[in-house]
C-alpha cells in the first residue's frame, strides 16, 4: 500500500445544533505516529471515535487502511483499527476476567488457537500468565491499561487509535505505557494516532501532530518544530507555554489570548 | 484441619487465580464474606434456610397427614397431640403449616423464574436499543403498571380458572413490569460506559453486548429487587388463596388457611393467626436477606 | 520558621477494613508558615489524606492520630467536632479537584457563596451579597451579577473552580488547602486559575498547601515542596531546587516525565525500592 493509512478529508460531526468537528483534514502515513492535540471540547476525541466506528453520523470522507470508512462493517473495521480508551478503570468490564476480555475478541473474530494468542499477547504487553484470570479490580491502573492494549492488539490491527492513553495514570506508570507503545509500534509496524492534551507525550511518541481547537484543526506540524517550540499559530504557542508549568508572567498573555479568541 | 482450612482460604483469596472457575469461586467467596459480616442478612438467610429445610423434610417433621380429617376433633386448641390445634375438619394445623411451606416455596420459585427473565430481557433490550423499540416496550410496561397488581392477577386467574398454577402464572405475568423498569434504568447507565464502547470497537454484536455485558451488571439489583418482592408475592398468593382463586382445598396453602380460619377468628384465633405468622416470618426473611444481598453484590463496593 | 501557621508531628491515618488494616499516612511531620507549600506524590502516596486530616475530613473507618496538630497555636486534636468545624470553616479553606462534587446542584452559586459567608460572620443578606459579588470579581469572573444567578451545571469547569475558590476565600481564611485544584481543567484555564490563587494568596498573606501529582506544576508554582511516597515524606526541598533532588524516588519521577523539548526515546522507568517505605 502506498497511500496514507488514515485519511480524513472535510470531516464534520454535528451533535444536534453544535458542531463538534468542523471540516477536519489530515492524513497519517503507514507506520507513522501522529498526535492530535487539543483541550477539552476541541473535537479531538470525536475524530478518534469516528475512525473507530463508534460515531456513524458524520459527513466528509475518511478512509482507514485504504478502505472507505462509510462502507466498513464494524467487524471488518475492528481488524484494521483498534481503540485504547483513556480510563482503564472504565474501559474494562468489572465482571470480566482478563481471560474473558481477550477470549471474547478471539471468539467474535473466530481466531484460531485462542489460548496461545491470549498468552502471547499478554506477554507482549508485559503481563505474565498469572494475570490471565484476574478481575480488573485485582489489577493496578498500569496493568489495566496493559490489558486494554492487549485487547486492542490481539486482532493484530495495523492501526492503533489511542485516546489519552496515559492521562489517568501516574507519571511513573505513564512512562511504562509510553515505552510499551513505542516498542509495540516498532515490533509490529503499527500506525499510531494519539489523542492527548499533553504536548510532552506527543513530543515523546509522535513524528507529526495536528492542533485542534473548537472543532477545527488550527495547525499541522512536525514534532521537531514542537520540540524547538516554533509553532506558527499563537494558540499553539500558548499551549506550549502553559504546559511548561506555571509562570505568573504567562498567565496574563494566555488569559488575554483566550478571551480574544 | 486448620491446615486444610488455611489452604482453602489461600485458594479463595490468592490474587492470582489459575483458571476461570477459580476466579468465579473467588468472586462468590468475596460476596459471601461481605454477606457474612451483615448480621441482619444472615438472620434473613437463616429464616429462608430453615423454611427450605422444613419443606424438604416435611414428611418427617409433620406429626400428622395434612389431609387427614377427624371430625370428632374439630377446632381443638393446641395440645400435646396437636401442637398448634386442629382446624374445622379436625386436620392438624401444625402439619398443614409444615406442608404449606412447600406450596409457598413453589410459588416463590416459579414466580421468580417467570418474572426475572422477562423483566431482565425487556428492560435490557429497551434500554440498549433505545428509539422506537424502547418506546414500544416501555408503553407495554406502563399498561401493566397502570393496574393494581392484585386486580390484574384476580382478572387473570378468574379467566384462566382458579388453581394454584394459574395463580402463579398470573402473579408472574403481573410481576415483571417493575423489574423491566429497573433493568432499563440500569442499562441506560451501563450503555454509556467506556467498556460498552470498547465492546463495540472489537466488533461485538448487539446481542452479545446485551447478554454478555449489560445483563450481568443488571443482575445484582434485579436479584435484590426479586428477593424484596418475594414478600409481596407471598402476600398476593395468600390474597388469591384467601379469595378462593389460588390454591384449592384441601391443599395446605397458607393464604387459604387464613381464609378458612377467618370464620373462627374470634373463638379459635390460632387457626388464622398461625399461617399469618408464617407468612410474616418468610416475608421478613426475604426482606432482610435481600437488603444484605444488595450490599454484598454491589460491584461498586469491591475491596 | 518562628511563626509557624501549621505544625504537624507524626501524623498517621489508618483504615480498619474488615479484611485488612491500611496504614495510609505513616508519620508525616512538617511545619509551615504563610507560604506556598506543595505536596507531590503519586496515587496512594497519602497526599490527599494528609490534607483531609488537617481539616478533619477523613471519612468514617479512618482514624487520625498525631503527636502534634497545631494551627496558629490552637491544638486541633483537643477541639470537639463542632468547634473544629467552626474553626476550619472560618480559617481553613479547602478546594477539591472537581467543583461539581463540592457545589450544591440545586442552589445558585451566588446564594451558596453568600451562605458560606454568613455562616461564619454576622453579615446581613445584603452585605453578604455585596461581598460575594466583590469576591466573584476578585476571581476574575467578568459578570458577577449574571453568574450569581447561575446553577452549578450551567458553568464551565474553569468557572466552577473559580467559584469554589471564591467560596473558600470569602471568609478570609489563613490557610487554603488545594487538592489537585486544576487537574480537571485545560492547561490554558489552569494557568489562569493558578494565577488567581497566586495573587490572592500573596495579597492576603495566606498559607497555601497545594496538593498535586504534577511535579512540573508544583515546582513552578510553590515555594517549597514535600515529596510523599507510601504515606511518608521522602524529601523536602525548595521548589526551585527540585531538579537537584536527592532522593532516588524524586529523581526517578523527574526522569520518567516526558519533556516537550526532549527527543523521542524510551523514558527511564522508576524502579521502586522497598526500602523507601521504611525510611523516615
Amino acid at each position: 500500500m502506498t497511500g496514507p493509512v488514515i485519511s480524513v478529508r472535510d470531516l464534520t460531526v454535528r451533535f444536534g445544533a453544535s458542531v463538534a468537528v468542523d471540516s477536519a483534514t489530515f492524513s497519517v502515513g503507514k507506520g507513522e505516529s501522529f498526535g492530535l492535540v487539543g483541550e477539552s471540547g476541541s473535537g479531538k476525541t470525536t475524530v478518534l471515535r469516528v475512525l473507530a466506528g463508534l460515531i456513524r453520523d458524520w459527513t466528509g470522507a475518511a478512509s482507514v487502511a485504504g478502505h472507505d470508512l462509510k462502507r466498513q462493517r464494524p467487524r471488518s473495521l475492528a481488524r484494521m483499527a483498534q481503540l485504547v480508551f483513556q480510563d482503564p478503570y472504565a474501559s474494562l468490564h468489572p465482571l470480566h476476567t482478563v481471560d474473558r476480555v481477550l477470549g471474547e475478541v478471539a471468539a467474535i473474530h473466530r481466531l484460531d488457537n485462542p489460548n496461545e494468542r491470549i498468552e502471547a499477547v499478554l506477554l507482549a504487553v508485559g503481563l505474565g500468565p498469572e494475570f490471565r484470570f484476574r478481575f480488573p479490580h485485582q489489577l493496578s491502573g498500569g496493568q489495566r491499561q496493559r490489558v486494554a492494549v492487549a485487547r486492542a492488539l490481539i486482532l493484530e490491527p495495523t492501526i492503533l487509535l489511542l485516546d489519552e492513553p496515559t492521562s489517568a495514570l501516574d507519571v511513573s506508570v505513564q512512562a511504562e505505557i509510553l515505552n510499551l507503545l513505542r516498542r509495540l509500534r516498532a515490533e509490529r509496524g503499527l500506525t499510531l494516532l494519539l489523542v492527548t492534551h499533553n504536548l510532552a507525550v506527543v513530543a515523546n511518541l509522535c513524528e507529526r501532530l495536528a492542533v485542534m481547537r473548537r472543532g477545527r484543526i488550527v495547525e499541522t506540524m512536525d514534532a521537531e518544530r514542537l520540540r524547538r517550540a516554533e509553532p506558527e499559530q499563537a494558540y499553539t504557542r500558548q499551549l506550549i507555554l502553559a504546559s511548561r508549568g506555571y509562570d505568573r508572567a504567562n498567565a496574563a498573555e494566555i488569559a488575554f489570548e483566550t478571551e480574544v479568541g | 484441619m486448620s491446615g486444610a482450612a488455611s489452604t482453602l482460604r489461600d485458594y479463595l483469596t490468592t490474587p492470582t487465580p489459575r483458571s476461570r472457575r477459580h476466579a468465579a469461586l473467588q468472586r462468590a467467596w468475596l460476596a459471601w464474606r461481605r454477606l457474612r459480616n451483615n448480621p441482619t442478612a444472615m438472620a434473613g438467610l437463616g429464616i429462608i434456610v430453615l423454611i427450605v429445610l422444613v419443606a424438604a423434610f416435611a414428611p418427617w417433621i409433620a406429626t400428622h397427614s395434612p389431609f387427614e380429617q377427624n371430625l370428632n376433633n374439630r377446632l381443638a386448641p393446641p395440645s400435646a397431640a396437636h401442637w398448634l390445634g386442629t382446624d374445622e375438619f379436625g386436620r392438624d394445623v401444625y402439619s398443614r403449616l409444615v406442608y404449606g411451606s412447600r406450596v409457598a416455596l413453589r410459588i416463590i420459585g416459579l414466580v421468580t423464574v417467570i418474572t426475572g427473565p422477562i423483566g431482565l430481557l425487556i428492560g435490557a433490550i429497551a434500554g440498549y436499543a433505545g428509539g422506537w423499540v424502547d418506546a414500544a416496550l416501555m408503553r407495554i410496561t406502563d399498561i401493566f403498571l397502570a393496574f393494581p397488581r392484585l386486580i390484574l392477577a384476580l382478572a387473570l386467574t378468574s379467566a384462566l380458572g382458579p388453581n394454584i398454577d394459574n395463580a402463579i402464572l398470573a402473579i408472574g405475568i403481573t410481576g415483571w413490569p417493575p423489574l423491566a423498569r429497573l433493568a432499563r434504568a440500569e442499562t441506560l447507565t451501563i450503555r454509556a460506559s467506556d467498556f460498552i464502547a470498547a465492546a463495540r470497537v472489537i466488533g461485538a454484536s448487539a446481542t452479545r453486548i446485551v447478554v454478555g455485558h449489560v445483563m450481568p451488571l443488571c443482575m445484582p439489583s434485579l436479584i435484590v429487587r426479586l428477593t424484596l418482592d418475594m414478600a409481596g408475592v407471598i402476600l398476593i398468593a395468600a390474597g388469591l388463596g384467601f379469595l378462593g382463586l389460588g390454591a384449592q382445598p384441601p391443599q395446605p396453602e397458607w393464604g387459604a388457611m387464613i381464609a378458612a380460619g377467618r370464620k373462627f377468628v374470634f373463638d379459635q384465633w390460632w387457626i388464622a393467626a398461625i399461617p399469618g405468622i408464617a407468612i410474616c416470618v418468610l416475608s421478613l426473611g426475604f426482606n432482610l436477606f435481600g437488603d444484605g444481598l444488595r450490599d454484598a453484590l454491589d460491584p461498586k463496593t469491591h475491596s | 520558621m518562628t511563626d509557624a501557621l501549621l505544625t504537624i508531628e507524626d501524623l498517621h491515618v489508618r483504615f480498619d477494613l474488615p479484611t485488612r488494616q491500611v496504614h495510609a499516612v505513616r508519620g508525616v511531620s512538617f511545619s509551615m508558615g504563610r507560604e506556598k507549600l506543595g505536596i507531590v506524590g503519586e496515587s496512594g502516596s497519602g497526599k490527599s489524606l494528609t490534607g483531609r486530616a488537617i481539616i478533619g475530613q477523613v471519612a468514617k473507618p479512618g482514624v487520625v492520630t498525631a503527636t502534634r496538630l497545631e494551627f496558629d497555636g490552637i491544638d486541633l486534636r483537643t477541639l470537639d467536632k463542632a468547634a473544629r468545624r467552626k474553626l476550619t470553616g472560618r480559617r481553613i479553606g479547602m478546594i477539591m479537584q472537581d467543583p461539581k462534587f463540592s457545589l450544591n446542584p440545586v442552589m445558585t452559586v451566588g446564594k451558596q457563596i453568600a451562605e458560606a459567608y454568613r455562616v461564619h460572620s454576622n453579615a446581613s443578606a445584603a452585605e453578604a451579597k455585596k461581598r460575594t459579588l466583590d469576591m466573584l470579581a476578585a476571581v476574575r469572573i467578568r459578570e458577577p451579577e449574571r453568574v450569581w444567578g447561575l446553577y452549578p451545571h450551567e458553568v464551565s469547569g474553569g468557572m466552577g473552580q473559580r467559584i469554589m475558590i471564591a467560596m473558600m476565600l470569602i471568609p478570609e481564611p489563613d490557610l487554603l488547602i488545594a487538592d489537585e485544584p486544576t487537574s480537571a481543567l485545560d492547561v490554558t484555564v489552569q494557568t489562569q486559575v493558578l494565577a488567581i490563587i497566586d495573587d490572592l494568596v500573596s495579597q492576603r498573606g495566606m498559607g497555601l498547601i497545594f496538593i498535586s501529582h504534577d511535579l512540573n506544576l508544583v515546582a513552578s508554582f510553590c515555594d517549597r515542596v514535600l515529596v510523599m511516597y507510601g504515606g511518608r515524606i521522602v524529601e523536602t526541598c525548595r521548589a526551585s531546587e527540585l531538579d537537584r533532588a536527592q532522593h532516588p524516588y524524586t529523581r526517578g519521577l523527574l526522569a520518567a516525565l516526558p519533556r516537550i523539548d526532549a527527543p523521542p526515546g524510551d523514558l527511564p522507568v522508576l524502579r521502586r525500592d522497598p526500602a523507601w517505605m521504611g525510611e523516615p
